[in-house]
């Protein structure tokens, strides 16, 4: 993490691009673009600057933003639940579908709805995010007037209201990641099929759904769990767009909307909140190993 | 079958938002307004900065001394009755009744001098009435006096100053701030309050109805007049995407959608639930910018060389899509206001001549420098000029190029000095909204003060000469001429070149009405039915 908060640190220094410019407006000259710039302190030395930063992260405060004056915990508060909710929802839409596709893809191999969903997986890899919703919103929001064409509601303000602002987002997050899963799924089962054991379960009389569910799928879990982490850490990412699309407050739009205006304390916060994400769902996949695979010990 | 389907999805979202609605009752009953703005509302302080969104986000929860209405005359807002000396030298102004501050103060003599003591450190017309003003000084909590070292025709002109920076009246305890300093308290004493707590930067910003506002007599013309609210609630929801933002208006998430972009107006305009308008009568004004401090629009002749190729109507078409939403002008003063005038125009209008900008450009003895344009590709009213630029300066056989970048990279960029080898530009584009170019004093573009002027530079002291005596015009003809002449001046020398004016028009729905005819976007008078 102590890397990472110097690279940030670094990269943002060096990048062009000047906030007291951006906050002082068009009709602004040298003289109070300048002015300003010492107000907030972006004249002093890197060093200094970097000091002062890291000073006030070994307190808990990760800054207040050069524009709006709130404290960028603030920002990332009033933005960590909607990208949470996404993000959970387009997760839950991913695996609920594609594990169960990609089982069945590899359970009836060689057959036609083997063939239905590697098409599938093939489209939902290749229409882009912002072009599934835009389809996603002419017909649901549009045409059928069923869901929200953007926006959030906070879930106490109730579950439903909640849930249709979060239904068009989930599917158009989620596509690519039931393409990418239910391929992965695929493979790893075809794998595992092919084993000693499975025909020895099978020649012990079980059912298909037993030897599916209780030997197969189990003993496929562990790359189908890597790339359900690498996939969350994936649909973080992803969310910018489809947070764009929808008009949703999450996270992703803040990173964007203070990249484009230069806003460092915020630009620094979410690189760290982010770092710090990745590294706990990379450690909760690989604890989850040794629950699908008791050989595994760290 | 989409009517069944569309039927079916109704009812079982009606059950369901029924049932949301029974946990907060009160807020379905308001009447709402759901306005899509420009641009996300990120600084709060009208004051410190000159970006329009704020001066908007201003007009809603502050309110003006004075006010300009649409006949381009000063009207008082806050003000009750005024005196003026003699000797143009002294002004007395009595607040009107009943003015009070959103946390229930008064509005007192001290909280107007603090604000326009602000005011006029930032803004340019205020900084010209600060150095004509000796003192200000209250007299009593309601009237206060202004003392002039010489006389200022424009003491009311500035008072009710339009676009950015507008004086708007604070509380006297914020308005001591330093004005190179983002306030962050938000109350005024204008129609609306602004809701902090439900402020979401990037996203939504909420207001309510001031019900201690008392409105004037007068009905609303721009900013003057009556600011009746007919709405409880406003709600500023900001889209960032301009197709989601018409699936929202179409779809009756959004009532008003502030400024289309030119490639979605067919596709509003088919809806017969919304109207689209151009209520913006002044609508902005795009430019090119040189740089004067390097070769080669260091000269004259390579700038007037521009000015022989530049194409108005191909700029109006390329930043507003249809000839119907802008059209050229050409006057350094936006069109359709008492200075704009065609004086001195001849080589912006009519057909484009290429030898004579050869000839011009052979005559400035230009060796090949490379012209570098910024360009700011998130921005299309930039990029679209800038692609025009280009082309226009390699017809020409110039060695130019575009150096694309974000607007944020853009006006960094712009502040450099250096040559176009060491990281400099050589020309950019902007635009001003048609209030910010009426006459010399808020046209900070045409000035020729050197290091102290805008980006680019330039210096031409008898731009400032011209410009002075405008200041000192005593009535309309006089001033008139006085703007004619710094006119002709900025076409012989061209501290920037005009491109046209364009209006991006306002989407509505059926059930809204009151729209107010004006160049800022106000939303009182608007109603909801």
């Amino acid at each position: 993490m102590a890397v990472v908060a110097f690279v940030v640190f670094s990269l943002l220094y060096f990048t062009p691009g000047d906030p007291a410019a951006i906050l002082a407006g068009d009709a602004a000259t040298d003289d109070d673009i300048r002015r300003i710039r010492v107000k907030l302190g972006l004249d002093d030395p890197f060093f200094v600057r970097f000091g002062g930063w890291v000073w006030a992260l070994l307190h808990g405060d990760l800054g207040t933003s050069i524009f709006t004056n709130l404290p960028v915990t603030h920002l990332i508060g009033q933005r960590v639940e909607p990208t949470l909710a996404l993000t959970l929802c387009a997760l839950v839409v991913s695996v609920a579908l594609a594990v169960p596709l990609g089982v069945l893809a590899a359970a009836r191999v060689g057959t036609w709805i083997d063939r239905a969903v590697m098409a599938f997986s093939v489209l939902g890899f290749s229409v882009p995010v912002f072009v599934l919703a835009y389809i996603l919103i002419l017909t649901f929001s549009i045409q059928l007037e069923w869901l929200p064409v953007q926006g959030y509601r906070p879930i106490r303000e109730g579950a439903w209201e909640w849930l249709r602002h979060l239904i068009l987002p989930s599917i158009a997050l989620g596509t690519v990641y039931i393409a990418l899963i239910a391929r992965i799924t695929r493979a790893s089962m075809l794998d595992v099929l092919a084993q000693d054991y499975i025909r020895t379960a099978q020649a012990k009389g079980l059912s298909s759904t037993a030897v599916l569910s209780g030997h197969a799928l189990k003993n496929a879990a562990v790359p189908i769990m890597t790339i359900i982490g690498i996939g969350i850490a994936l649909l973080i990412g992803g969310a910018i767009v489809t947070e764009t699309v929808f008009a949703l407050p999450g996270i992703g739009r803040l990173t964007v909307d203070a990249i484009l205006r230069r806003d460092y304390p915020i630009i620094q916060g979410v690189i760290l909140m982010f770092s710090a994400i990745y590294v706990l769902i990379n450690l909760a996949v690989d604890l989850s190993y040794m629950f699908f695979d008791p050989r595994i010990r760290f | 079958m989409i009517k069944l389907f569309r039927s079916a999805g109704r009812a079982a979202t009606t059950v369901m938002f029924a049932a949301t609605l029974l946990s907060g009752p009160a807020l379905a009953q308001q009447k709402v307004l759901k306005f899509i703005p420009q641009a996300d509302l990120r600084i709060l302080d009208p004051i410190a900065t000159t970006a329009y969104i704020t001066r908007n986000h201003g007009y809603m929860v502050y309110d003006t001394l004075f006010a300009m209405d649409a006949k381009f005359q000063v009207k008082p807002q806050m003000i009750d009755k005024w005196d003026i000396s003699k000797d143009n030298l002294t002004y007395t102004f009595t607040l009107r009744d009943g003015l009070k501050f959103h946390d229930g103060q008064p509005v007192r003599s001290a909280d107007c001098i603090a604000s326009i003591d602000r005011w006029s450190k930032r803004d340019t017309l205020g900084q010209k009435l600060a150095e004509a003003t000796e003192a200000w000084s209250a007299v009593d909590d309601k009237t206060f006096r202004l003392k002039l070292k010489k006389p200022f025709p424009l003491t009311l002109e500035a008072l009710a100053k339009p676009s950015s920076n507008v004086p708007f009246i604070m509380p006297e305890r914020i308005a001591k701030t330093d004005p190179f300093k983002n306030i962050e308290d938000v109350t005024g004493s204008g129609p609306f309050k602004m809701v902090k707590a439900e402020w979401v930067p990037g996203s939504k910003v909420v207001y309510v109805k001031n019900t201690d506002y008392v409105p004037r007599k007068e009905p609303p013309s721009w900013a003057s007049g009556g600011k009746v609210v007919k709405v409880d609630r406003v709600e500023w929801i900001y889209i960032p995407d301009s197709a989601t933002a018409a699936a929202a208006l179409n779809a009756g998430e959004a009532d008003i959608w502030e400024q289309l972009p030119p490639d979605l107006i067919p596709v509003l305009a088919k809806n017969k639930s919304i109207t689209v308008e151009n209520i913006d009568p002044l609508g902005s004004m795009g430019m090119i910018r040189f740089n004067f401090l390097h070769p080669p629009f260091n000269n004259e002749k390579m700038r007037q060389a521009v000015l022989y190729m530049v194409n108005q109507q191909d700029y109006v078409i390329g930043i507003a899509g249809d000839p119907k939403n802008g059209h050229p002008c050409f006057s350094y003063f936006t069109c359709g206001t008492p200075l704009s005038s065609e004086i001195g125009a001849d080589p912006l209008k009519g057909k484009r001549d290429l030898d004579k900008a050869k000839q011009l450009v052979k005559e400035s003895g230009y060796k090949g420098e490379k012209i570098v344009i910024i360009d700011a590709t998130d921005q299309p009213i930039v990029h679209s000029q800038s692609l025009l630029t280009l082309d226009i300066l390699k017809k020409m056989g110039l060695n130019a190029e575009i150096q694309a970048g974000d607007w944020g990279t853009l006006i960094t960029r712009r502040a450099v000095k250096e040559p176009v080898e060491k990281g400099g530009w050589s020309i950019f584009h902007t635009w001003l909204v048609g209030p910010d170019m009426v006459n010399p004093a808020v046209n900070f573009p045409i000035r020729g003060t050197g290091e102290k002027a805008w980006f680019g530079w330039p210096t031409d002291a008898k731009m400032e000469e011209l410009r002075e005596a405008w200041f000192n015009a005593s009535d309309a003809a006089s001033s008139k001429a006085a703007a004619d002449a710094v006119q002709k001046r900025a076409f012989e020398f061209v501290p920037l070149i005009p491109t046209g004016q364009f209006i991006l028009p306002t989407a509505y729905r059926s059930n809204i009405s009151g729209l107010i005819i004006a160049p800022i976007n106000l939303l009182w008078n608007v109603e909801k039915k």
